[in-house]
């Protein structure tokens, strides 16, 4: 069954426009949006990542500190915060941190060689708990009864703040994503607009030879869809070589959370879909604006 | 009527809410087969009444029946499958400036659906008929008044449509190929199509025998006798006179 004329769209038709995309700066206009949206995405998936890692890796991390001037009482009370935290069912796990790490800790904030050998550094245990808020309380219960010395930090607590900032900035990845997404679509329909001013003579011929306003709408359409293919493939490569340099720059910090922040193969496959999400709409919206532009028409 | 392609019933048409009506109180009827010149003097309103005809502008009152159905109030995606039906001759061409001669003459086959295999040869044969076989990849910027002329006529008549308007139609053309364009229009009425040209050239009414004439004058058809009105009763009271 051949395919119905408003359907169709083969290169005699295409010549009913002039030859090349659309005239106007929209394809470098809609480049600039979807790289822009390219990087907000990035953003925001780096915030997202950000936020799991930081939920799952550290925000049920405890660190006990048994702070003891006499160094066998500090080992004798260490040694029996170990027994009860091994002993405890919420426990996942509990290290001892080496004394030389916790010294190199103090020093890279005094700086190297600024601790004397006499002054009693606490000793310290990492320990990942499972059971949240509700097994930190228990747990500082009982070991302030079984080692008076024993001092309780749940890192979730210093690290809300950073949690709190990493949501604000995804939320803000977000919106900004809207906005751009909301701009190109904008900028599709004025193009669209120009399009058909531009070329209301030969449109009035058409209808008047009896084309039908789909089949109008096609050509332009097809037009448009071509510009924004090529905006996004100039905005996909820019924003690939922007993200890839920043990551290179990123990591060089070697800090924890950058590294959780470290876009994953799924991540970049969203991005790299997200152009042809950008053609999608540009289509759409091209399709709407003409279709109603010209049922205004006679 | 079943055999009427237009019927106009005291149609009036302005262009603005302000101004005069350009036509005022048209009554008309165009039989199946007929061939028709139209004429008056400038600004009598014979582009307007085509106008109408061709679907560009629809009556601000009245009646307005295109093939046996009202186009008056008819809904914008009904109109190109009677645009379909009609050919028109532009009196300004209204050629696409893009397109070769062969690519503007092939549009309302395009538009309608028509295969490329299947519209080749057609087209072919119209451009030489009008005498453009060599310019048949020309733009229209190249060509000169008259080639577009037939250009857009060759357009008007490619799809055998069942009525065909044309709005001074030999105007650019030498009398040799404006006898050879009627020749044409004559051959396709012939076939059925309704023919109107409208025209100030008074040498063209003669050549087509079976024309009739319809006057425009001050925005109305000049009908003295009804016989445009009514042309079923004219024709009986000929056939008894």
């Amino acid at each position: 069954m051949r395919q119905p004329a408003s359907l169709r769209l083969d290169a005699p038709e295409r010549r009913l426009l002039p030859d090349g995309r659309a005239e106007g700066p929209m394809p470098w206009v809609l480049a600039i949006m979807l790289f822009l949206l390219i990087l907000a995405a990035a953003g925001g998936l780096a915030m997202t990542r950000a936020a799991a890692g930081l939920g799952e890796g550290i925000a049920d991390r405890v660190t006990v500190q048994i702070v003891e001037a006499d160094p066998a009482a500090r080992e004798r009370g260490t040694a029996r915060a170990l027994q009860l935290l091994a002993a405890d069912p919420a426990t996942r796990r509990a290290a001892r941190v080496p004394d030389a790490e916790v010294a190199a800790l103090v020093e890279a904030g005094l700086g190297e060689g600024a601790l004397a050998a006499e002054v009693a550094l606490p000793a310290m245990i990492d320990v990942d708990l499972a059971g949240g808020a509700a097994a930190v309380d228990e747990l500082r219960a009982r070991l302030r009864a079984a080692v008076p010395a024993a001092r309780v930090d749940a890192n979730g607590r210093w690290l809300a703040p950073v949690a709190d900032l990493v949501r604000l900035l995804r939320l803000l990845a977000a919106g900004l994503m809207v906005l751009m997404l909301a701009a190109s679509a904008a900028v599709v329909a004025l193009a669209a607009r120009a399009a058909l001013n531009g070329h209301r003579g030969t449109i009035e011929t058409l209808h008047l030879l009896g084309a039908t306003d789909r089949q109008i709408v096609r050509l332009f359409q097809r037009r448009i869809a071509l510009d924004a293919v090529f905006g996004g493939a100039v905005a996909l490569a820019a924003a690939a070589a922007v993200l890839l340099l920043l990551g290179a720059r990123l990591a060089e910090l070697q800090s924890s959370l950058v590294s959780l922040a470290a876009l994953r193969p799924s991540s970049w496959a969203l991005l790299a879909a997200l152009p042809a999400a950008g053609v999608l709409l540009a289509t759409l919206v091209a399709r709407a604006t003409l279709l109603r532009a010209l049922r205004r028409g006679p | 009527m079943a055999g009427d392609v237009v019927e106009l019933e005291n149609v009036g048409l302005r262009y603005s809410d302000a101004g005069a009506e350009t036509l005022r109180d048209v009554r008309l009827r165009l039989t199946r087969g007929g061939f028709y010149f139209l004429t008056g003097p400038s600004g009598a309103g014979k582009t307007s009444l085509l106008k109408l005809l061709y679907l560009q502008q629809r009556p601000t009152r009245g009646l307005l029946r295109l093939f046996g159905e009202d186009v008056a109030a008819l809904g914008r995606d009904r109109l190109p499958a009677f645009r379909r039906r009609i050919g028109v001759v532009f009196q300004d061409f209204r050629l696409i400036r893009h397109l070769s001669a062969f690519d503007n003459v092939a549009l309302p086959l395009r538009v309608s659906g028509t295969s490329e295999r299947d519209l080749r040869e057609p087209v072919r044969e119209m451009l030489a008929w009008v005498g453009l076989s060599k310019r048949q990849d020309a733009k229209p910027a190249t060509l000169s008044g008259g080639e577009q002329q037939r250009v857009a006529i060759a357009r008007a008549v490619i799809g055998r449509p069942e009525l065909l308007v044309a709005d001074e139609p030999t105007g650019n053309v030498d009398p040799g190929m404006a006898e050879r364009l009627l020749h044409l229009f004559d051959a396709l009425n012939q076939l059925g199509t309704t023919v109107v040209i409208a025209t100030h050239d008074v040498h063209l009414f003669g050549r087509a025998g079976r024309a009739r004439l319809l006057r425009l004058e001050h925005g109305t058809i000049a009908d003295p006798t009804g016989e445009f009105a009514h042309p079923p009763r004219a024709a009986a009271l000929a056939a008894a006179g």
